[in-house]
């Protein structure tokens, strides 16, 4: 019920803002306050009063003697934003505004590293994005220094400073030409936030197959299947082996283990043998009377 | 008093006389909601109604009543009698019903007779036909004549007890949890792209057809959903690809899709709007599936034939093959798919056979096949 009563004062002097504007005179407010730090508002005359200071998600009430300064302690007023105060006396009201802006000090981080999964030698394809707070979790607008770092990889890290813009700072990076995984880390004061790249194999390149009698059959495998820049691509990977034969033709979609893909296919002479992975085409290889 | 007494004698006698009727020539509703044979007294007096009566067993799943009316009964037990139809290993075949059953007369003799017989057996992912020519003969039972079918039995391989080792490869997931704050990265979705898309104007509406490439590192369940815009920008219909996908994506695998928008005209349409979503999922790489014999058997009944051949040691229950059809000049001209409704065994080849319509079986050059694959018991 108290709660909804002071609830109900706070729209009140919102509603009266317009007037209370006018009589910010009698009230002797800060211009700007920083989240968390100790006040005081000072008020004109004699009596008891009450200070309303409505703002984002927080009003607070105060019984106040008039004449004296009102004293905040530490920590009273944390969320940032635009106040109003509301100074309510017998019939008389007195208002004024003021801002609470967020900490100097970074305190925390929030840190978006895209994608999580990328390529290797993709230029620019990591983005970072930092949104640096302060202890109450108020966006620090001010400008800031923020550190990213990847590494992890084989090679040199890369290094970037940025300066927050509105309390957001952004970079974009490099993967690296090797596989595996890498720390992405942003730092800002003593903050750091870190999140793990995966930089994973391109496209196969060079896919080439060989054939062998197996019994009755074929046995058919691939080389050790790489990327352009020499990284094993990974196990589990599809590769699809198609034979044709007479009007015929077989298909085996076959996964790579241990960087080989291997398959075993009817053995017709003249038979011709192909291979791909997704959109990449191998080698051919005839098989029977042209080897 | 005379007359009441004639009434209700006419009443009894008329009763008498449609009970009569009714048993000796009931109409096929009754005899379904009764849930009883073709003719309860010309169950075998002819080549056709021994077949018929079979086959209404054979729906009934009274297995036991099907069996003893066969003539050959010695050359197989029950249990491989009702394993021939309804399968060694649970596979679409262990759960189908019977839907209804067609028999033509192919010869026939004063004491034989061949008959095909063709049962529909209706499935959750539609229907599969199994024809089987039957042997009939005529034997001397205790009740006069009578005619007995000869089963052809099928008996499906067995796989001699081995072990088959088999380099398991599967990926797990750890998903972001509840606790991890606002920025911390979950697991990044499958990157897959629409390789080719092509609409065509059918006849009952609009076919979208294209293939889909998982190009990441992880496997991916995907989906396939178009929106059909008009000129005016409003949406027309929006469709998926239900099971004309394979649904789960490998890494490098391509599947095709199909999507069909009915009651609509291509005219209608000004532009798609294609939606392919993909997300992560746990999935294992095995079992290798070998599609064998693969051949496109040209009109009238075009087809797409060929064997599928387990290459791993593990029994696949439910394997739906997906064919994708291409024109001299590589451009995507029709999709079809068909499940197969046997279990496939450890190196035992299994045969399917897809139709393709006949005004695209003449355009089709070339085509390509994969196989998507359930196996009981088995983490996907």
């Amino acid at each position: 019920m108290k709660r909804r009563f002071t609830f109900f004062l706070g729209v009140a002097a919102l509603a009266a803002m317009p007037m209370a504007l006018a009589q910010s005179g009698a009230l002797g407010l800060p211009k700007t306050v920083e989240a968390g730090s100790a006040f005081s508002i000072q008020s004109a005359g004699s009596g008891k009063a009450v200070l309303y200071i409505v703002g984002p998600g927080q009003i607070l009430r105060r019984n106040v003697q008039l004449g004296e300064p009102e004293l905040f302690a530490p920590g009273d007023l944390h969320n940032a934003g635009h106040y109003l105060a509301v100074l309510v006396s017998g019939s008389s009201t007195e208002n004024g505004a003021f801002d609470v802006t967020a900490a100097h000090e970074p305190s925390t981080l929030s840190f978006l590293a895209k994608p999580s999964r990328v390529a290797v030698d993709s230029h620019d394809g990591i983005s970072g994005v930092v949104y640096v707070f302060d202890t109450f979790q108020n966006l620090v607008l001010a400008p800031t220094q923020v550190s990213f770092q990847l590494s992890g990889v084989a090679g040199t890290a890369q290094a970037r400073t940025v300066l927050t813009h509105n309390g957001v700072a952004w970079t974009k990076m490099n993967s690296a030409a090797k596989e595996g995984s890498g720390q992405f880390v942003a730092q800002v004061g003593n903050a750091t936030g870190t999140r793990v790249i995966q930089q994973v194999p391109g496209e196969p390149c060079g896919l080439r197959i060989s054939a062998r009698p197996s019994g009755q059959r074929l046995a058919v495998q691939t080389d050790p299947v790489r990327d352009c820049s020499g990284n094993v691509v990974p196990d589990g990977t599809i590769v699809t082996f198609t034979e044709t034969y007479n009007g015929g033709e077989s298909t085996v979609d076959a996964p790579l283990k241990q960087g080989v893909a291997r398959a075993e296919m009817p053995a017709y002479n003249g038979a011709k043998i192909s291979v791909a992975t997704g959109v990449v085409l191998g080698n051919e290889i005839r098989w029977g009377r042209e080897q | 008093m005379t007359t009441g007494r004639i009434l209700a004698a006419l009443i009894a006698a008329a009763t008498v006389v449609l009970i009569a009727i009714a048993t000796l020539w009931p109409v096929q509703s009754a005899v379904a909601m009764a849930g009883s044979g073709a003719s309860l007294l010309s169950s075998s007096s002819t080549a056709q109604a021994a077949v018929e009566s079979l086959a209404g067993e054979i729906g009934r799943q009274e297995w036991e009543k099907a069996y003893s009316s066969l003539a050959n009964k010695s050359e197989f037990t029950e249990p491989e009698f009702v394993r021939d139809l309804t399968g060694n290993y649970p596979s679409i075949r262990t759960y189908a019903t019977l839907d209804s059953s067609d028999l033509r007369p192919l010869h026939a003799s004063a004491d034989e007779a061949q008959i095909q017989l063709k049962l529909r057996w209706s499935t959750v992912v539609g229907t599969f036909l199994d024809t089987r020519t039957l042997k009939v003969v005529r034997t001397d039972g205790r009740s006069g004549d009578r005619w007995a079918v000869s089963w052809p039995i099928v008996k499906e391989p067995r796989v001699p007890p081995q072990v088959i080792p088999v380099n398991y490869l599967r990926w797990d997931v750890i998903y972001r949890g509840p606790a991890d704050d606002w920025g911390a990265q979950d697991v990044e979705a499958p990157h897959v792209r629409i390789v080719d898309m092509h609409p065509v104007d059918r006849a009952d509406g609009v076919v979208l057809m294209g293939e889909l490439l998982n190009e990441d590192v992880v496997p991916a369940f995907v989906t396939v959903k178009a929106t059909l815009l008009a000129k005016d920008g409003s949406a027309i219909a929006s469709e998926d690809s239900f099971d004309k996908i394979s649904h789960v994506l490998l890494p490098k695998q391509v599947t095709p899709f199909l999507i069909a928008f009915h009651d609509v005209a291509l005219s209608q349409v000004d532009s798609v709007h294609m939606d392919p979503s993909a997300t992560l999922i746990a999935a294992s790489a095995d079992p290798v599936i070998e599609i064998e014999d693969q051949r496109l058997n040209p009109a009238p009944g075009a087809s797409f034939t060929g064997k599928l051949i387990n290459q791993s040691g593990q029994v696949v229950n439910v394997a739906h093959v997906l064919g994708t059809f291409y024109d001299k000049n590589g451009q995507l001209v029709w999709v079809a798919d068909q499940y197969v409704d046997r279990a496939l065994l450890p190196e035992i080849p299994v045969s399917f056979a897809m139709s393709i319509p006949a005004d695209i079986a003449s355009k089709v050059s070339s085509e390509r096949a994969i196989t998507a694959t359930y196996s009981s018991g088995r983490f996907q």
